[in-house]
């Protein structure tokens, strides 16, 4: 029976700014079990990495958690003294960032960082630190541990640097690591090799998982479960193959669609999603997503849907749900012909055309 | 032939992003929330006031006459005679030559900074943009005429040409652009990187516009401070020079003419000296206030 | 001259390649003692088809930023040669090459510092057809507001700084400047990598429809092979400042030749959990080398799965040949081998 590890219930992360109050996350919940992989999916802008940061209790000012509870086996992280905090991070709960150059301090070999992230825990005497040391960057695989260990973030490459913060975030041994966009800073191949190494420590170490991003298909390769986030909510949240088959919610969807996938040759055009997304100081009424939504009915513009179960372990927010929209619907891209009379036109100024 | 039918999707297309504040203005509210700027520029307002009123007030009776020596009021202590501050010791009212004071102060300020301007602008400029052989020539140009000692080259200057009202200006402003040049110099090769350098250039831009167009607009803060920052310097030289003998010539009224008047009989007739020191002081102070409030008010990096 | 520059006009129009890279190599000097210097492009031959979109990937240090300012000419050649429609572009200077700047254009990466801060949107656009002495003022606000409306944003926001948009409507901005003088080649230098992925799909429409519409050229470059794939029609892919692999789209990833295009490919992870629970990616061996001492022959030996080294792959470069299908060429010993 799989141990709840995090349970986050109705997170309120806000930011009061001089323009007004901007709901960053509003009312999010979510768990992660013991060993288990999550991802979290968004755009820019959705609340994703502040979520991340309020379950550390890392968020910047002018940001506050202003409601809810973050439960991390079962004790409420945000009822925690500061000394309980500073325990509470980078032991249970670590965290790596998307440019590992300036999580990193610069002026200190990297070995040295690593044993500081060990020795502020007292969970090892300095000895045993530097012995373990090289033993973490052995096993994200940095080649010549022993040599690298007195290394500067500079000499490392963007790859080897990320696998030394994977290291500092496994040194003490934290049951759950969260991982912000731990590769779009990276090349490719680099990419590959990480979240190889990632889901490998999974494995061998049974360490949970929270991985944040943007990129669907890293979801696809790495995470059991996936919440897809929209506007400081959760949106839609369920099992990986049932949301990469048949996501309910139309953000989801056309997320899928809007991405092109190196093995298919599409002839038709990439699904995109009109508009921007919202503000967060002032969104707008009934469904966040409704301005922007292919399939929006009457009750979206005036009413907000709660998460609703739309198939064992898949909730979804919405009132209209991708299995109720007719066939024809789903594969019509808006299109508009507008630019035969303005392409005209740009012919006939004088000069135009070479 | 029939153009083909364009579709291109209707994308929240005419959706109006808020019209946000300007640039300036931003810079404007920004400013006005540093209460140390405000202050300063409540002075340096002042002074301008005094400096072009002050003829006015004398015109009007209010204040006696700058240069009217009153041999029965040599050295006259604060209050007699109605000096409100006293005598100096050919008998002038120390207050109104205090406030005609301001008037040279402030011209020293505002000129120099006019003739730095150009020079500054054209050598940062050109040694920025153009970069390699040219830079290298006026950057090690720049720095043999930095090596120079201030004081010995306007004192040079102005014996040589004289002390007049003209050389004195021209001879701060020589001494001080290289600090303008070389900020110029450093505004323009951080720009010149920008993708939007490149945009222009690609959009067939010559050097002459991403210069006048491009690069100078985008470096108009800095400078803006630095000049602001000038003033004040320049204001000081000049007060040293006075103070030296060298600098404006009497009988018009400048606070380093004040103190160095008035200094020899310090304890006998303190509020001559006092004063026009405070004097400089405050104005150097204020201006100091103005440019750091105008620093961050500028730069784009502070968070809004 | 006229008439000889004519004729070879009408001649290099009706050539199929528009732009053609002979050898080009670009070399930045590294300071200090032993002349060293980065080779960025170090030796490119490339052939661009008039109305094809030719994609360009590879990961960082392979030199395809380099190349594409060697292209627009917005750094000029340390050797080679570039001709655009016939004419020899690499060693033009001055009023002559911005000339050409007419013809060929360009679509930044960065939406936030590709619009200069300090200028109306109205002028950002209006900038290359004031360059070229285009029309006269209402002539040309007329054009930058139908350029707007092409791309899809209101005309009337002409007043309006580059502050006051979001990253997707700025790179339409520099879309729509890069339009403005009608141009035949554009080159998009990771035009949509720092955008939303919502926002990507936006941008990645647009361009399609602009080409049909317009009949442009497109070097489309990117490090994301998905999107190049969707887009172009043959992709050239680069390593160490070399081309090593061009092949067209379908190819590319049916068959392709040369063993780090493999291990590319297998590396991109796919939205579907069913392949990747099973996927396997070819790992290679080692980094990325350094571009100012690259390897010995063929610059890819040190990590590639398949290298005879000590042997041919360590002595000698392989030279861009064809291996495989039609039109597909592959620098590779041992091409289609793996």
């Amino acid at each position: 029976m799989a141990q709840t590890l995090l349970q986050v219930e109705d997170l309120h992360t806000q930011f009061f700014t001089r323009r007004g109050v901007v709901r960053a996350v509003d009312g999010v919940s979510l768990h992660i079990d013991a060993g288990e992989t999550l991802g979290v999916v968004g755009e820019s802008g959705c609340g994703k990495t502040m979520t991340a940061l309020s379950v550390l209790r890392l968020v910047p000012d002018p940001g506050r958690i202003t409601s809810g509870r973050i439960l991390f086996r079962g004790r409420d992280v945000t009822k925690m003294t500061d000394d309980e905090i500073r325990d509470f991070r980078g032991n249970d709960v670590a965290m790596i960032f998307q440019d590992p150059m300036t999580s990193l301090n610069p002026v200190t070999k990297i070995g040295s960082q690593i044993e500081e992230a060990m020795t502020a825990h007292k969970r090892f005497s300095p000895q045993e630190a530097g012995v373990r040391v090289i033993q973490l960057l052995k096993r994200v695989r940095v080649p010549a541990a022993e040599r690298r260990v007195s290394d500067y973030p500079h000499q490392f490459s963007g790859g080897m640097r990320q696998r030394a913060m994977i290291a500092m975030g496994l040194a003490n041994e934290p049951s759950l690591l969260i991982a912000d966009e731990p590769t779009t800073a990276l090349d490719v191949t680099v990419q590959a090799q990480i979240i190889d190494l990632l889901k490998q420590l999974n494995r061998e170490l049974g360490t949970a998982m929270m991985l944040i991003t943007h990129n669907m298909a890293l979801v696809a390769s790495l995470c059991e479960r996936v919440v897809v986030m929209y506007a400081g909510r959760v949106v839609e949240e369920g099992p990986v193959e049932r949301i990469f088959k048949s996501p309910q919610h139309p953000y989801t969807w056309s997320l899928l669609r809007s991405v092109p996938r190196v093995d298919e040759l599409r002839k038709d055009r990439l699904v995109s999603i009109k508009g921007l997304p919202p503000d967060l100081s002032n969104a707008p009424p009934g469904c966040k997503f409704h301005p922007r939504c292919p399939f929006v009915i009457d009750r979206c513009k005036r009413e907000e849907p709660e998460l609703a179960e739309v198939a064992p372990n898949q909730v979804a927010r919405c009132w209209v749900l991708m299995r109720n929209v007719p066939e024809e619907a789903a594969e019509v891209t808006k299109q508009v012909v507008i630019s035969e009379e303005a392409a005209k036109k740009l012919q006939e100024i004088p000069g135009a055309g070479s | 032939m029939a153009l083909p039918a364009a579709t291109i999707e209707q994308l929240g297309q005419w959706e109006v992003p808020e019209q946000q504040i300007g640039l300036w203005s931003d810079a404007l509210q920004r400013f006005r929330r540093n209460r140390l700027a405000i202050a300063g520029a409540a002075v340096v307002l002042l002074l301008v006031l005094i400096a072009f009123g002050s003829p006015l007030l004398v015109q009007l009776h209010l204040i006696a006459d700058p240069l009217k020596q009153h041999v029965e009021f040599i050295e006259a202590a604060p209050g007699q005679n109605g000096y409100a501050f006293g005598a100096d010791e050919l008998g002038r009212d120390t207050l109104s030559r205090l406030l005609f004071g301001s008037r040279v102060s402030l011209a020293v300020g505002i000129f120099v900074q006019a003739i730095i301007l150009p020079i500054g602008l054209a050598i940062g400029l050109t040694a920025g943009y153009f970069g390699g052989r040219i830079d290298n020539l006026l950057m090690r140009f720049t720095d043999i005429w930095y090596a120079f000692p201030d004081l010995l080259f306007v004192l040079v200057v102005v014996s040589v040409f004289g002390p007049s009202l003209l050389t004195i200006f021209g001879a701060i402003a020589l001494v001080n652009w290289v600090g303008l040049a070389r900020l110029v110099r450093g505004q323009v090769l951080s720009i010149k990187e920008k993708e939007f350098i490149e945009a222009a250039r690609s959009s067939g831009s010559a050097p002459a516009k991403l210069i006048l167009k491009h690069l100078l607009p985008n470096s108009l803060g800095p400078i803006i401070v630095t000049l602001t920052f000038g003033i004040p310097q320049a204001i000081f030289l000049e007060a040293v020079l006075s103070f030296l003998g060298v600098g404006i010539q009497p009988p018009t009224p400048t606070w380093g003419q004040m103190v160095f008047d008035g200094y020899e009989n310090i304890y006998a007739n303190p509020t001559s000296v006092v004063f026009p020191a405070l004097a400089i002081g405050f104005t150097l102070l204020a201006f100091s206030f103005v440019g750091d409030g105008l620093r961050d008010a500028l730069d784009p990096r502070m968070k809004r | 001259m006229q008439a000889a520059e004519r004729q070879a006009a009408t001649v290099a129009k009706t050539d199929p390649i528009i732009l053609r890279v002979e050898g080009a190599y670009k070399y930045f000097p590294v300071g200090g003692l032993g002349g060293l210097s980065v080779r960025a492009v170090d030796g490119v031959d490339l052939e661009i088809r008039r109305g094809e979109t030719m994609g360009l990937v590879g990961e960082s240090g392979c030199g395809k930023s380099t190349l594409a300012r060697l292209i627009t000419a917005l750094l000029p050649v340390t050797g080679g040669k570039i001709t655009f429609e016939g004419q020899t572009i690499s060693t033009l200077r001055g009023r002559s090459l911005r000339r050409i700047r007419r013809k060929i254009q360009m679509i930044f990466q960065d939406p936030f510092a590709s619009l200069d801060p300090r200028m109306t949107v109205g002028d950002i656009i209006a900038e290359p057809l004031d360059n070229f002495n285009i029309g006269n003022h209402k002539q040309r606000m007329a054009r930058v507001q139908e350029l707007l409306r092409l791309v899809g944003l209101n005309p009337n926001f002409t007043n309006r700084y580059p502050h006051e948009f979001s990253g997707g409507q700025r790179q339409r901005i520099g879309i729509a400047r890069a339009l403005a003088v009608n141009p035949s080649f554009i080159v998009c230098d990771e035009a949509v990598s720092a955008l939303d992925v919502s926002i990507q799909a936006q941008i990645i429409n647009l361009l399609q429809d602009l080409q049909r519409e317009f009949h442009l050229t497109y070097l489309f470059i990117a490090h994301d092979l998905a999107v190049v794939r969707h887009l172009s029609d043959r992709i050239a892919v680069m390593y160490l400042g070399k081309v090593v692999e061009t092949a067209d789209r379908r190819s590319i990833y049916e068959a392709p030749q040369h063993p780090y295009t493999r291990a590319l490919l297998s590396s991109i992870p796919v939205p579907d959990p069913g392949i990747e629970r099973n996927r396997a990616p070819i790992t290679l061996k080692g980094e990325i080398p350094s571009p100012v001492n690259p390897p010995s022959g063929c610059r890819f030996h040190p990590r590639c799965p398949i290298a005879r080294a000590p042997g041919i792959c360590s002595d000698q470069e392989p030279p861009l040949e064809p291996h495989g299908h039609a039109g597909q060429l592959a620098a590779c010993h041992f091409a289609g081998q793996i």
